[in-house]
């Protein structure tokens, strides 16, 4: 075994890649439970990867297969009906543990310097894994599907000069059809897990070149032993592995409640009218994303100018990007930033919320202005932040992490 | 803020029932096999020769409803094999050219519109002379179905109100010249309501029981990581 090992350590950096990410990368030791959506969001992907192998083997990519190969799937596939529901509700779960994951950054100042690159590959990944999902949900060909895809693919039509060939260019067709279902179902599940794990690999790289950040915003590198290791630090296996496995356990257990017992989410996770075979004659009554997309939505809604919707829905994504640069605090860690910053951070979580309900429910004048309230509550966040956080009041930072 | 958005998840259920009838409860029960069966053979006596449930196969349903091969044939009337797919009797084409559109298939149809839909659906047939076939449905108005169970309900008629300028349908009296009685014909449907309910989503019952074993290994497993967990913190802090 020993010479299996210097064989291939002579080849290959094997043992040096283990110690480097695994065995001796030095974790701050005051993680706290926002930590664990991380490597959540890893085994939802492994979740999403390995089930969608198993469902291309039984999938046809046309408008006639489609939907029948999933409802045999459903009936004839031993257990094909357990992928199924594991894929479809990997893909909510996948958002939940991304926007937490994200919430964290924001809590903590995990986005500021020197982890902005970190912090935009991130943003990368949750915009291929949006598009991911947005494919993926053509794919069983139902009503909703359908008509959701149709609705905003129609969208970019309104983008002036490009708009109608830019919408020709995504659908490969004047409406949504097979065309559109086989470049989906090759984006789907070709092209863009690819891309995904790229960045994935590169967010986990430049993690580990600038180190993890921690619920107090300290710099672990800054005290050091004499061999160079941190202080604060403990080697991520196998202290985080086994923590990670206690969140991984009760990760799995509302996960698989939701499998086994609301498959349906109540209509969140896959919604009723999908039940039905996509029909382009025949319009459903309520046409609405699914709920990982309805904050954007909400906010598309609440601008009367279709054109004006796309550009705010595009900037309230856009914006994210530069958050390393709004905020000009020196000081990372909501526990010793202002009042005033955590009242900003709580308005703008309950924002998102509010949109992501607001999303969902049919559009009325009073649930209208409530979107704009919001809407203008989300963007208020970044103008706020941008403007007070160079002359912030802050507490005192410790030297050291604490536990709280 | 709190309740703001309680009050608005709460609205969230409402607006799918949102419809101008309400909804009667079906109140059937997912593990109770002997309605299912009793719906599988109401349905393929009045239902199966125009409307297709072929996304599930007949020697499936056999062997989840616990029916006899003998007793399957009974029901049986296409020519098809145990191992095919339950097609309805008449071509799509002739469908459309009887009834102006082809009877949609029912695999899923408990699933798009709710169990509670498709019981109150055969429960809201109504004499309208006016329709093609002398029917009309509240829950479903013009629908191009003729009223199949006539003969085991008997037909309601409607009274009339103005609304709007409008004639509107204000209520139903009770159906007349049935074969059955009302508790009889509300029992078969019901049963329909449950053997449609099964269709729609057949593994509900298996998938149940595995989900508490499922959940029972990861209660364990969750005890057994936390405990490894503690074991091995106990030198950091």
């Amino acid at each position: 075994m020993k010479g299996l090992v210097r064989w291939l350590d002579d080849r290959i950096p094997m043992t040096a890649t283990y110690k480097r990410h695994i065995g001796q990368y030095p974790a701050p030791k005051n993680f706290n439970i926002w930590y664990l959506f991380g490597s959540l969001a890893i085994l939802v992907l492994f979740n999403q990867l390995l089930t969608g192998v198993w469902l291309t083997m039984s999938y046809v990519p046309t408008t006639d297969g489609a939907f029948a190969s999933i409802e045999y799937l459903m009936r004839d596939v031993e257990y094909g009906w357990l992928l199924r529901y594991m894929h479809s509700t990997g893909a909510s779960a996948f958002f939940v543990v991304i926007y937490l994951h994200m919430f964290r950054g924001l809590l903590y100042g995990s986005y500021q310097k020197p982890r902005e690159l970190l912090w935009i590959f991130g943003m990368l990944i949750f915009v291929v894994v949006m598009a991911e999902a947005f494919m993926g949900y053509l794919l069983p060909w139902g009503q909703m599907s359908y008509w959701g895809a149709q609705v905003i693919i129609s969208l970019f039509g309104a983008i002036p000069v490009i708009g109608d060939d830019l919408t020709l260019w995504i659908r490969g067709d004047y409406v949504v059809s097979g065309a559109t279902l086989n470049r989906f179902f090759a984006l789907h599940v070709i092209a863009l897990p690819l891309i995904m794990v790229v960045l994935i690999f590169l967010h986990l790289i430049a993690l580990h070149e600038v180190g993890s950040n921690n619920p107090d915003g300290v710099e672990i590198k800054k005290h050091k032993d004499e061999d160079g290791w941190p202080l604060d630090g403990i080697p991520f296996h196998p202290y985080y592995t086994v923590k990670d496995l206690v969140g991984i356990a009760g990760f799995l257990m509302v996960f698989c409640f939701f499998v086994f017992f609301m498959p349906e989410g109540g209509g969140l996770l896959l919604e009723s009218p999908n039940f039905e075979a996509a029909n382009p004659m025949k319009t459903p009554e309520h046409i609405s994303p699914v709920w990982y997309f309805t904050p954007f939505y909400a906010m598309l809604r609440a601008v009367p100018d279709k054109l004006g919707g796309i550009v705010v829905m595009g900037m309230s994504i856009a914006l994210l990007f530069v958050l390393p640069w709004l905020d000009r605090c020196k000081v990372k860690s909501v526990r010793y930033r202002s009042l005033g910053h955590r009242i900003n951070l709580a308005q703008f979580a309950i924002s998102f919320v509010a949109l992501g309900v607001l999303g969902l429910l049919p559009e009325t004048t009073i649930l209208k202005w409530c979107a704009r309230v919001f809407t203008v509550g989300y963007f208020g966040f970044f103008i706020a932040l941008w403007c007070y956080s160079k002359r912030e009041p802050t507490k005192p930072v410790p030297e050291r992490v604490t536990f709280k | 803020m709190r309740r703001l958005l309680t009050l608005l998840l709460c609205c969230i259920p409402l607006c799918g029932i949102a419809a101008d009838v309400e909804l009667q409860q079906a109140d059937i029960a997912p593990d109770d096999i002997a309605a299912q069966q009793r719906g599988f053979k109401a349905f393929q006596m009045h239902c199966a020769s125009c409307h297709s449930t072929h996304f599930q196969r007949y020697q499936r349903v056999a062997d989840d409803l616990a029916l006899s091969e003998a007793e399957l044939e009974q029901y049986m009337f296409t020519g098809a094999k145990v191992n095919d797919l339950i097609e309805s009797a008449m071509s799509e084409e002739e469908a459309a050219r009887w009834f102006g559109m082809a009877p949609p298939d029912l695999t899923l149809v408990s699933r798009v519109r709710g169990d509670d839909w498709v019981y109150t659906f055969l429960m809201s047939f109504y004499q309208d002379d006016k329709r093609r076939f002398g029917v009309n449905n509240l829950l479903l108005p013009y629908t191009a179905m003729p009223h199949v169970l006539q003969h085991e309900q008997g037909l309601a008629t409607a009274n009339y109100v103005e609304k709007n300028g409008k004639t509107v349908v204000a209520s139903l009296n009770p159906p007349q010249h049935g074969s059955m009685t009302e508790a009889e014909y509300a029992a078969m449907v019901k049963d329909i309501t449950a053997y449609l309910s099964y269709a729609a989503d057949p593994v509900q019952a298996k998938r149940e029981a595995i989900g508490w074993w499922v959940m029972g290994y990861l209660a364990l497993f969750f005890l057994l990581a936390w405990w490894l967990k503690k074991e091995y913190w106990k030198d950091v802090h």
